[in-house]
Formats: structure tokens, C-alpha cells, sequence
């Protein structure tokens, strides 16, 4: 697994709690959380599935410093989805996606709330981080307003009118 | 493609060229745009092994939307059996002037529904 | 019409630079073909039978005369002179190759069209009615907010991996013209009964394809300025839960009809009250700015009758019968706006050539502002043609083969491209329509039958909207041959149904003599005055199944 955000490359701290005893970081899943698993110490991330309820999440966002949304494929929008929401309920941490997205849904995911995407092996051998940060600005500014995006084409009209068209 | 999946020999490959969306037909070595020169598998061997060639053609980027399909000898062309590759090889029935028809009237007389 | 400014035009080029750059990582590996597809499909780009094929987005179905010669251009160089215009007022180019797309979307960008969402399982060109702006009926001009819509709809970031696809349609007009009960989202824009204020009515889970269905209305009024917010909030609950197991079930459609209105209703409400205020103030600045560019024309003053039309129409009966389909009422006296039928008997219905296409925007030019419309039923218009130069127009129209006086009636036939180019298809289409405009090409027999719409598919996506056709005609294949089922009393109105079918399907040979049984049925049974649909609606489309059966040599009735 190659873990990247809008800088490039980065490594990952966390460890999945499935591959078995470590110390520091680790990631659990909500039936896991239930069970009062718990990472030996440091932080802890939780995984959930592209269907989960932002309710059942919402109640460990105290707890929790990352969250990986799953992709099971790139096709699957639901991840933007509940990404978007689980911001709009106050997470502040960490937002993952884990899956096979490609370069060209990078900016989207970035801009309903994740911060970095978990992408399969093989996958950035084929798919260079450069690709990956080219895709960031292929677009100067987008239409939609509400989304994590540093400005708007709304914003920027609006900028662009004279005084008194305001 | 699987084996089971396979139509019954005599059948050909077909696919649409990657950079040029034409329907191409594999001959012996590589591709052509005539369907008359399109090679005939006439055994199941030879029909398992256009669709080895089908697949690494896909995955070295040649062409898409290989398919091996089955056709009839007509005048020693090969004609697909199914009325949707007989389009495909001949081109749009509402535009003779257009497409494989127009290109390669002979094989569309042998051929054509 | 609309003109971008520089932020859109920097938009449109920086896609045609990412495309470009897509389809340079699809050569060299980076992407597979099944990362590609989605790509090149939102950029329109579908691989048909025969070749590949370029649809073009026409927002809301507004062309002006130098884009149709941009059409033209393209047409020419990159394809084989000929353009196909569709259902969803979009053109779609049946030969261009991949290497060539990029350069193909730079010439478009020059005339400030695009390809985006025009394909894909994303928000697709939004359609509207196609007498938007000049209409005698309309309540308000619906293209600034369709517009609006083609803005916030582009690449949109969380909408653009959906379950299905998703079309939206929006129509200002007392008349729906917009067959707004057959899309997933549709926007009416009505009056408030109360207050009088204009605001949106706004429809859900319509849509053709497998399992028609009937929009349904799921927010009675949305206020100006509450647009965006309530189009989002039905968005995000179809792509939280839209079905995504089943291809054939994963239109909004089937989620509004699985988990019923009231359920579906309650999960918008949720959703809107979720994300706060719907109040949207640089909604309502946006529209307004957008809502200048279609500010109404500077008409002449004239007279509301024009005597040389009047003169015209009494001397030359084959003038008169093609302005009594041709002619719809204009809302500036003196005005009249002129459908433009692309259905000549015997041809591909809704093509062109690029010598047409030439030759129509010249003529856009002389009589009609240098602006034209695409009509979903696959013909052109043009907005605004002055009574007194019907004539002249007329006879213009003829010399490039664009008088076919048929507009509304049988032969006006609405056909998919089918099997001779879809790759998804079961069965053609083309040379059906063909045949049966061939059967009813006597022009007075044409004005006697009257009004009625055939609309035929080439398969269960229904592009062709036959479920919704006073006939409609669905190609299939069984036992390996080309089959067609024909089905009944289907409406594209507001008072929209879906279409019974009668019988078992029939060969290509044998379907134009069931129709022409349908239509003789009609005509022993109708009362005067009475067109096809009301017959139809009157007798129920039962007592016709008598006329149809014994057609079908091949099997039992
Ligand atoms: S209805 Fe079917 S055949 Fe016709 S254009 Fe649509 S997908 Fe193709």
C-alpha cells in the first residue's frame, strides 16, 4: 500500500489492527471498536465502509485522529459522499480513502474533505506521483461553492465585477 | 474470454483499433483493415489461441473490444453468423456509401445479409 | 444566448488540456482501459460499432449560426460530413477517431461548446424546452437557470462517480415541452398560488430505459435562491443510496419507487436540514447575472398579422400545409418560431449534412437573429423569424431539403441510431422509421391522421423514449433476428404515460402494415375532431389489440 496527500508520497504511521500486535498507531474497525480494541498506544484510526452511518461514526470522532473511507472501486462514488458529511458533522481529524482511485478524482476527493488517499500495490508504479500532483492543478478554480477548495469561480467573478454590479 | 465461452470454429477475431476506433480483423501476423484477409480459425485449438492473441493485443494497447466470433464461408469470405458482427463488418445498412461496404464491395456481396 | 467569460472559457480549455492528457496516459499504459472508459465517456467519447463517437453537448439546445458552422468544419475534417442530432438535443459525430478528439474539443472550445458529462454515470446535459425564451405560454425563461445548472452540474466534485446516469430537465412554459416526467430530476418552474412569486417545482425517479417510470413531484415549491441546495440534497441521498449491485437498478427511479415518496421526501428533508440554510444569496447574484445574457431580443414593432403571410398561404397549399406544422406562436407580435424539420421521408431521422448545416446558419442568419434550437424530438428551430419572411424562408428551407412539411404528424418519427451504429444495441431502428415514413410520405394523408408521435429504440435503454410514444417501437432480438414490440397510448406530456404493449413481437417487414392497422383503427373509430392520443385514451389501447393481431406472419398472436 502506497499512501499519498497533495504534497506526494508520505508514510503511513498507522498500522491496521488485523495485522496483529504493534505498538503505536493503529487502525480498527467500528465492529473492532465495539469489542474495545485498542491500539498499545498513540493514535487511533477507524475504517469504515463507503456505507456506514454518519451517526454510528459521528460518536467516536473524540476518539479517533483518522478516519479511511473504503473504496472498493473507483467507479464507487459513495466515499465523496460520506467523506463530505462526516465533515459536515465535525470531524476534524484525518480523512483517508483507501482504494483504487486514480489521479483524475484526486481533487475531488481533496475537495469533499479527504486528505490523503491509500492506493493499492502497483497501482503508483503505473499511476507516478507526478500524475498525481498534475491533477491537482488541472483546473484553476472550480463552479461549486461548499466544497474544500481554496477558491471558486463564483468567488472569483464576483472579485472581477465592477463596484457597482455588486 | 474463457474456452467455454468460445464460439464453434470457423470463426475470426475482431476489435476496434485503440487509436482509430476502425474495426480491424487479425490476420495471420497483426492486423488488417480488409476482412477478407482476416485469419480463419477453423479448429477449437486455433480459436483458443486467437483469443491468447486477443487478450495480449488488448493488454499491449493495439486495440479494444476483442471478441472472437463465429462466421459462415461465404465465397471464401468470412461472414459472422450473428446479425450484429455482420453490421460491424460491413458497416451502417442505412449508409452503403459508408463503412467496410463501401471499402470492400466485393467482400459485401459475399457477405451482406 | 450565454457567452462565457474568461473564467469559463479557461474552464472549458483546461478540460480539453486534461483530455488531452488522458487519452496521452490511456497510449502510454498509465491508465487501463477500464479507467479510461469513465474518462472518455464524461468527455463523450463512446467506441460505437463501427468507429468511436463524439457527442456533443448542446446546453439546453442553443446553438448560434457560428457554432453550427463550427459543426460544420468538424464535420468535414474529422468525420464523414454528417452529424446526428439526438433526443437530448446533444450531436453526436459517428466517425472521429481518438487520436483526433483532442483537437476536435479545441475547435469546439473556440466556439464555447464542450463534450463534459455527455456520456457517464454523472449529471448529463441539461435539457430544456426547445421554445424557451420566445414562447406565447411561457411563465419564465428557463435557460439561466439551465444554465446555472450546466455550471454547478460540471464536474461537480462529489457527483461525478454516480450509480447511473443522470439527466435533468428544465422547462418554464405552462406546456411541457421538456418530456419532464421522464428524467431523473426535473425543474418546473411555476408560480407560487398564493403569493405569485416565481419559484421551482421540482420532480424526481422519472426516467425510460428497463422499468419506465413517471417523475414524481418531491418538492412542491422551492423559493429562488433554494435551487442548488435542494438539487444537492436530492444528489447526495441517490448517491448515498442508489442501488450500485445492479446496473439495470440503479437509476434514481428505483430508489424513489423501492423506498417510496414519502420515505424519499423525508430523506431530502433530512439531508437540507442537515446542511443548513437553503438560502443561497450568490445563487440568486448568479442567476441574475446569467439571466442579462438572455434578455429579450430587440424585436421590431409590428403588426401581430402579416398580409404577405396571409397572401402566401392562400396561393401556395403546399406553403400553407407546412407553416400549419412548421409554426408555433411567438410572444412578440409579428414573430413566429419555426420548427425545421429534420425527418425527410426516407431519411436517417435527426441527421444532417455539413452543406445543411452551412446552409441553415446562413439562413439562422438572414431570418432568425443568428440563433437556433435543437428540439428533443430531433429537429431544429428557429426562434425568431419574422411573419412577413415565412415565405422567403420557406423556400430556402426547400432548396436544401429542410421543408418536409411534417412536424408533429406520423412521419415527424423520433429514432435512436440503433444497430446501425450503437454498439449496445439489440436491433435498428433507422431503417423502421424509414420505412414507415415511406408507408404515410402522402402529405394529405399525413394532415388527415394528424398529430401523433412514433418514437422507436434499438434496445431497452430507450433513447429513442419509446415507452413514451403514441407508438412506440422496440427493437430486440429473438431467436436470432431483429424483433419489434410495439407498444400503445404512451405520452411525453405533462400528462405523461407509459405505452401498453400489444402483442408479441414483429419482423422489420411486418411493422410498418401494424402500424398503418393501428392508424386505419383510429380513423374508422375517432369522433370528429379527435387526434390519435385521445382516441387511444378514449377507447384504451385494449380495444386496438383487435386491429393488430393477425399482422404477424411468423407467430401467434
Ligand atoms: S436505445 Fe439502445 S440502441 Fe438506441 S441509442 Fe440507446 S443504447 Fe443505442
Amino acid at each position: 500500500m502506497k499512501l499519498l496527500d497533495r504534497n506526494g508520497l508520505k508514510a503511513d504511521v498507522y498500522r491496521r489492527m488485523s495485522e496483529g500486535q504493534f505498538d503505536g498507531p493503529g487502525i480498527v474497525s467500528l465492529a473492532e471498536l465495539a469489542d474495545g480494541a485498542q491500539p498499545a498506544a498513540g493514535k487511533l484510526g477507524l475504517a469504515i465502509e463507503n456505507t456506514a452511518n454518519v451517526r454510528d461514526v459521528e460518536r467516536h470522532f473524540d476518539s479517533v485522529t483518522l478516519i479511511v473511507i473504503h473504496f472498493p472501486s473507483f467507479g464507487d462514488g459513495r466515499g465523496f459522499t460520506l467523506a463530505r458529511r462526516l465533515r459536515r458533522a465535525g470531524f476534524g481529524g484525518t480523512l483517508r480513502a483507501s482504494g483504487p482511485l486514480i489521479p483524475d478524482q484526486f481533487a475531488f476527493a481533496l475537495a469533499c474533505g479527504f486528505d490523503e488517499v491509500e492506493l493499492p500495490e502497483g497501482q503508483i508504479e503505473r499511476q507516478p506521483v507526478e500524475q498525481w500532483r498534475g491533477a491537482l492543478t488541472a483546473f484553476s478554480a472550480p463552479y461549486q461553492q461548499g466544497y474544500r477548495r481554496p477558491r471558486t469561480i463564483l468567488e472569483e467573478r464576483r472579485r472581477n465585477a465592477p463596484e457597482a454590479a455588486r | 474470454m474463457t474456452a467455454a465461452s468460445l464460439p464453434p470454429p470457423p470463426a475470426i477475431l475482431i476489435a476496434n483499433d485503440l487509436l482509430d476506433g476502425d474495426v480491424v480483423f487479425r490476420k495471420s501476423d497483426g492486423w488488417t483493415r480488409d476482412p477478407r484477409a482476416a485469419f480463419i480459425a477453423y479448429t477449437s485449438d486455433e480459436t483458443q489461441a486467437l483469443a491468447l492473441v486477443a487478450r495480449e493485443a488488448e493488454a499491449r494497447r493495439e486495440v479494444v473490444e476483442a471478441s472472437i466470433v463465429d462466421v459462415d464461408i461465404r465465397d471464401g469470405a468470412p461472414a459472422p453468423r450473428h446479425f450484429r458482427e455482420r453490421f460491424k463488418t460491413l458497416g451502417p445498412s442505412v449508409r452503403p456509401d459508408l463503412g467496410k461496404q463501401a471499402q470492400f464491395p466485393d467482400y459485401a456481396r459475399a457477405a451482406g445479409a | 444566448m450565454y457567452r462565457y467569460d474568461e473564467f469559463d472559457e479557461r474552464f472549458v480549455r483546461e478540460r480539453v488540456a486534461q483530455f488531452r492528457d488522458q487519452v496521452q496516459r490511456r497510449i502510454d499504459g498509465a491508465l487501463t482501459e477500464e479507467e479510461f472508459r469513465p474518462l472518455r465517456l464524461q468527455n463523450g467519447l463512446y467506441l460505437q460499432l463501427h468507429a468511436y463517437m463524439l457527442r456533443i453537448a448542446v446546453p439546453y439546445g442553443v446553438l448560434s449560426s457560428r457554432q453550427l458552422r463550427a459543426l460544420a468544419t468538424i464535420a468535414d475534417r474529422y468525420d464523414r460530413g454528417y452529424g446526428h442530432f439526438t433526443t437530448r438535443q446533444n450531436l453526436q459525430f459517428n466517425w472521429p477517431k481518438l487520436r483526433d478528439a483532442p483537437d476536435i474539443l479545441e475547435l469546439l472550445a473556440d466556439v464555447q461548446m464542450h463534450t463534459i458529462q455527455t456520456s457517464g454515470n454523472c449529471i448529463r446535459n441539461t435539457t430544456a424546452d426547445q421554445f424557451a425564451g420566445v414562447a406565447a405560454d411561457e411563465i419564465e425563461d428557463p435557460r439561466p437557470v439551465a444554465e446555472l445548472i450546466r455550471q454547478w452540474s460540471s464536474l461537480h466534485p462529489e457527483f461525478a462517480f454516480l450509480p447511473r446516469k443522470f439527466k435533468i430537465a428544465v422547462n418554464g412554459a405552462t406546456e411541457d415541452r421538456a418530456v419532464l416526467k421522464a428524467h431523473d430530476v426535473a425543474v418546473r418552474i411555476i408560480r407560487h398560488a398564493e403569493t405569485g412569486e416565481t419559484g421551482y417545482q421540482i420532480l424526481a425517479g422519472g426516467g425510460l430505459g428497463r422499468t419506465p417510470m413517471i417523475g414524481k413531484i418531491v418538492v412542491d415549491f422551492a423559493p429562488k435562491g433554494h435551487l442548488l441546495s435542494h438539487l444537492e440534497a436530492v444528489m447526495r441521498v441517490y448517491n448515498a443510496q442508489g442501488r450500485r449491485d445492479n446496473k439495470y437498478k440503479a437509476r434514481i427511479k428505483i430508489l424513489v419507487h423501492e423506498i417510496g415518496l414519502p420515505e424519499f421526501k423525508a430523506r431530502i428533508a433530512a439531508e437540507l436540514e442537515a446542511e443548513g440554510p437553503s438560502f443561497r444569496q450568490e445563487e440568486v447574484d448568479e442567476l441574475a447575472r446569467i439571466a442579462t445574457f438572455f434578455a429579450r431580443k430587440e424585436y421590431e414593432t409590428l403588426a401581430p398579422h402579416s398580409r404577405p403571410y396571409e397572401r402566401a398561404r392562400a396561393a401556395n397549399r403546399d406553403f400553407a400545409q407546412w407553416a400549419d406544422t412548421a409554426l408555433f406562436a411567438h410572444k412578440a407580435d409579428g414573430y413566429a418560431i419555426v420548427t425545421v424539420s429534420l425527418k425527410p421521408i426516407g431519411g436517417p431521422p435527426g441527421d444532417m449534412t455539413s452543406d445543411q448545416m452551412r446552409a441553415f446558419a446562413d439562413l439562422a442568419d438572414r431570418y432568425s437573429l443568428g440563433e437556433l434550437r435543437v428540439s428533443h424530438a430531433q429537429n431544429l428551430v428557429l426562434p425568431h423569424v419574422k411573419k412577413d419572411d415565412l415565405f422567403a424562408l420557406w423556400r430556402a428551407l426547400g432548396e436544401h431539403g429542410l421543408s418536409t412539411a411534417n412536424v408533429g404528424l406520423i412521419t415527424d418519427i423520433i429514432a435512436c441510431p440503433g444497430l446501425d451504429y450503437c454498439a449496445l444495441a439489440t436491433a435498428r431502428s433507422i431503417p423502421i422509421a424509414q420505412a414507415i415514413a415511406q408507408r404515410f410520405a402522402d402529405p394529405a394523408r399525413q394532415h388527415d391522421i394528424g398529430p401523433l408521435n412514433i418514437k422507436i429504440s434499438g434496445c431497452i435503454n430507450a433513447c429513442g423514449h419509446h415507452h413514451v410514444g403514441h407508438i412506440g417501437i422496440l427493437g430486440l432480438e429473438k431467436s436470432g433476428r431483429e424483433s419489434y414490440q410495439i407498444t400503445l397510448g404512451g405520452d411525453a406530456s405533462w400528462n405523461a404515460a407509459i405505452g401498453e404493449l400489444l402483442g408479441p413481437g414483429l419482423t422489420a417487414d411486418e411493422t410498418p402494415a401494424a402500424i398503418e392497422r393501428l392508424v386505419d383503427f383510429y380513423l374508422a373509430h375517432r369522433l370528429s375532431g379527435e387526434t390519435f392520443i385521445e382516441t387511444v385514451k378514449r377507447l384504451g389501447a385494449g380495444a386496438f389489440k383487435g386491429a393488430f393481431a393477425g399482422v404477424s406472419r411468423h407467430e401467434a398472436a
